[in-house]
């Protein structure tokens, strides 16, 4: 035992010297083709749409058998029933009158929101003054929910869609600044002072160099402003609802929840659901397929 | 020494008498980092010519990347100057076009193409000719069959050539190459030099080119200046245009190279 340590510390490994050979390189035989198409199976299990699809069938499955079990519609209706009265809610055009009335204010907020954010981070990565603005306002009011503000907002606004746009601003702006900021502060060095030689400054090198290249950054801030939004909007619109007669999705929910019509309240969420999925995996899936992931500065 | 009296013939160029390009005149180069203020250079000055590739040749810490971001515009001398056709440099600007160490000098959201035309149209140049000076240097540099692709699938390589395309399809002054070949493998490097070469020899154009390795300097320029470190100062001009891929393996280039080594790590300021 301790002789064949000693062995191997003192005797230096000496490899044995072996001929030296040189070969013609020839195109492999007998392995079949050097690419071969997947099956059909495997390609449908790399579809993102279809495992997705997937979980959102089985889920509906688990849904429908527990309430099934649970038996209390008052409480917990089945999947069918709520698609029943999402259906009926459709075709007699309440829900999308209410969507409508939603996704007006939603848009309005949002957009308004958007062009705040550009105009601080603008400040922000031309000035320096801009950046402490920035950072001392987003340490301020991001933690602040725009919820919280809804009564202040309504004694300054009154009971109406202006109040509610108040808030999605809120909830959107520091959310996408912060992001934009973020995604500014972090294109290379390199990248910077390629855009300055070609001659760019000020506005223009913003747009053409900063913009594009914080793109992946700011696309995430959009999604979190977004969800942002639409969260605060519904979550308002059950606090009060009503503005200027017509209510929103958040006040239908509401409605049918005073009345018990609880298959209704799940037709109002699924609603709220369904936009969010479309919004998500088709309009920003879309705008990434032809952005970040073409570009290749996101794995898709 | 002899050897110094044996290349002593100036360039063979007809306009060896004309105006230089672009003038270094006793630059001081100094710039910030959060504890100091670091001099970068010292009194550096060289004048390049028109169709010189002049080498900046240094170890890490002479200054020779600072100098060619001054020259570039992106920072003022402390002291001295650097004039282009007889203008003070003051910024960045297009006609001190410059190629990067760094692969991601390409704007990822650009094809090919796109990105050489990009310079050009954002100066001025009409679409049209922009397209067509861009797909002429993307053939120079022989990525025609990938003039619209995105950077993202090119090698490093390929994408060093495309930042050579796109900087020399404005054709600048002045070109500016920092480091183009260090983050490249041994093999694809040798084969850009040659290129670069080649390209030269087509377009002739003039070349401000930084390295610190010395058979590089000796291959890729007609002329080397050596800088000395911490601060940079000029320890040598030397003329290597007679001698290019052909006499690598030849004793002239081998006594030059070993010359340069000697003058960059025997003398006793030599950091590392």
């Amino acid at each position: 035992m301790i002789d064949a340590t000693i062995t191997k510390l003192t005797v230096k490994l000496t490899p044995p010297i072996r001929a030296e050979g040189e070969y013609t390189v020839t195109a492999p035989v007998g392995l079949g083709d050097v690419a071969k198409p997947l099956s059909a199976l495997e390609r449908l299990a790399n579809n993102g749409a279809v495992r997705r699809g997937l979980i959102l069938v089985a889920l509906a499955v688990i849904w429908e058998l527990y309430a099934r079990w649970l038996n209390n519609p008052l409480s917990f209706p089945t999947f069918s029933a709520t698609v029943e009265a999402l259906w009926s809610g459709i075709a007699s055009g309440i829900i999308p009158t209410r969507l409508w009335v939603t996704l007006q204010t939603l848009l309005i907020g949002y957009a308004i929101g958007l062009v705040l954010a550009a105009v601080f981070t603008s400040l922000a990565v031309t000035t320096r003054l801009g950046t402490d603005l920035l950072s001392t306002l987003t340490a301020m009011f991001n933690p602040l929910p725009a919820i919280a503000l809804l009564p202040l907002a309504l004694l300054w606004f009154g009971l109406g869609r202006p109040s509610l746009v108040f808030v999605i601003i809120h909830s959107v702006l520091w959310a996408v600044a912060l992001n934009m900021h973020t995604g500014f502060l972090s294109v290379s060095e390199t990248l910077r002072m390629a855009g300055r030689t070609f001659g760019l400054g000020g506005f223009r090198f913003v747009r053409k160099i900063l913009i594009p290249a914080a793109f992946p950054a700011i696309l995430a801030g959009l999604k979190i402003g977004w969800a942002f939004a639409w969260r605060t909007l519904i979550a308002a619109e059950l606090v009060f609802g009503v503005s200027s007669g017509q209510g929103g999705l958040g006040w239908y929910i509401f409605e049918n929840r005073n009345t018990l019509d609880t298959a209704n309240v799940f037709a109002g969420l699924l609603t709220v659901m369904a936009v969010g999925l479309f919004v998500e995996g088709v309009i920003f899936r879309a705008i990434e397929a032809r952005t970040v992931r073409r570009w290749g500065m996101q794995r898709g | 020494m002899a050897m110094a009296q044996r290349e002593a013939p100036f360039p063979a160029s007809t306009d060896a008498a004309s105006a230089p390009v672009l003038t270094v005149d006793g630059v001081t180069l100094q710039y910030k980092t959060p504890d100091h203020l670091v001099t970068a250079t010292y009194r550096v000055g060289f004048d390049i010519h028109l169709g010189d590739r002049l080498v900046l040749l240094g170890p890490s810490g002479c200054g020779k990347s600072t100098l060619l971001k001054a020259i570039a515009g992106f920072l003022k001398p402390v002291e001295g100057a650097i004039h282009l056709k007889g203008k003070p440099v003051t910024g960045p600007g297009p006609d001190r076009m410059m190629v990067f160490q760094e692969f991601d000098q390409l704007l990822p959201w650009k094809s090919v193409k796109d990105n050489v035309a990009f310079p050009m149209l954002e100066n001025g140049v009409a679409r049209n000719e922009a397209n067509q000076r861009a797909m002429e240097a993307i053939d120079k540099v022989n990525l025609t069959r990938f003039a619209d692709v995105y950077p993202h699938m090119l090698s490093g390589g390929m994408k060093q050539r495309v930042a050579i395309a796109r900087a020399m399809a404005m054709r600048p002054d002045v070109l500016l190459m920092d480091e183009p070949y260090a983050a490249l493998d041994a093999l694809t490097r040798r084969k850009m030099q040659e290129e670069l070469l080649q390209l030269w020899d087509d377009i002739r154009f003039t070349l401000i080119f930084v390295t610190h390795s010395i058979e590089e300097a000796v291959l890729i320029g007609s002329r080397v200046v050596v800088l000395s470190p911490h601060p940079g100062q000029v320890r040598a001009e030397l003329n290597c245009h007679h001698l290019d891929v052909t006499h690598q393996d030849g004793p002239e280039f081998q006594m030059l190279t070993r010359r340069i080594s000697r003058m960059l790590f025997e003398d006793k300021s030599v950091g590392h």
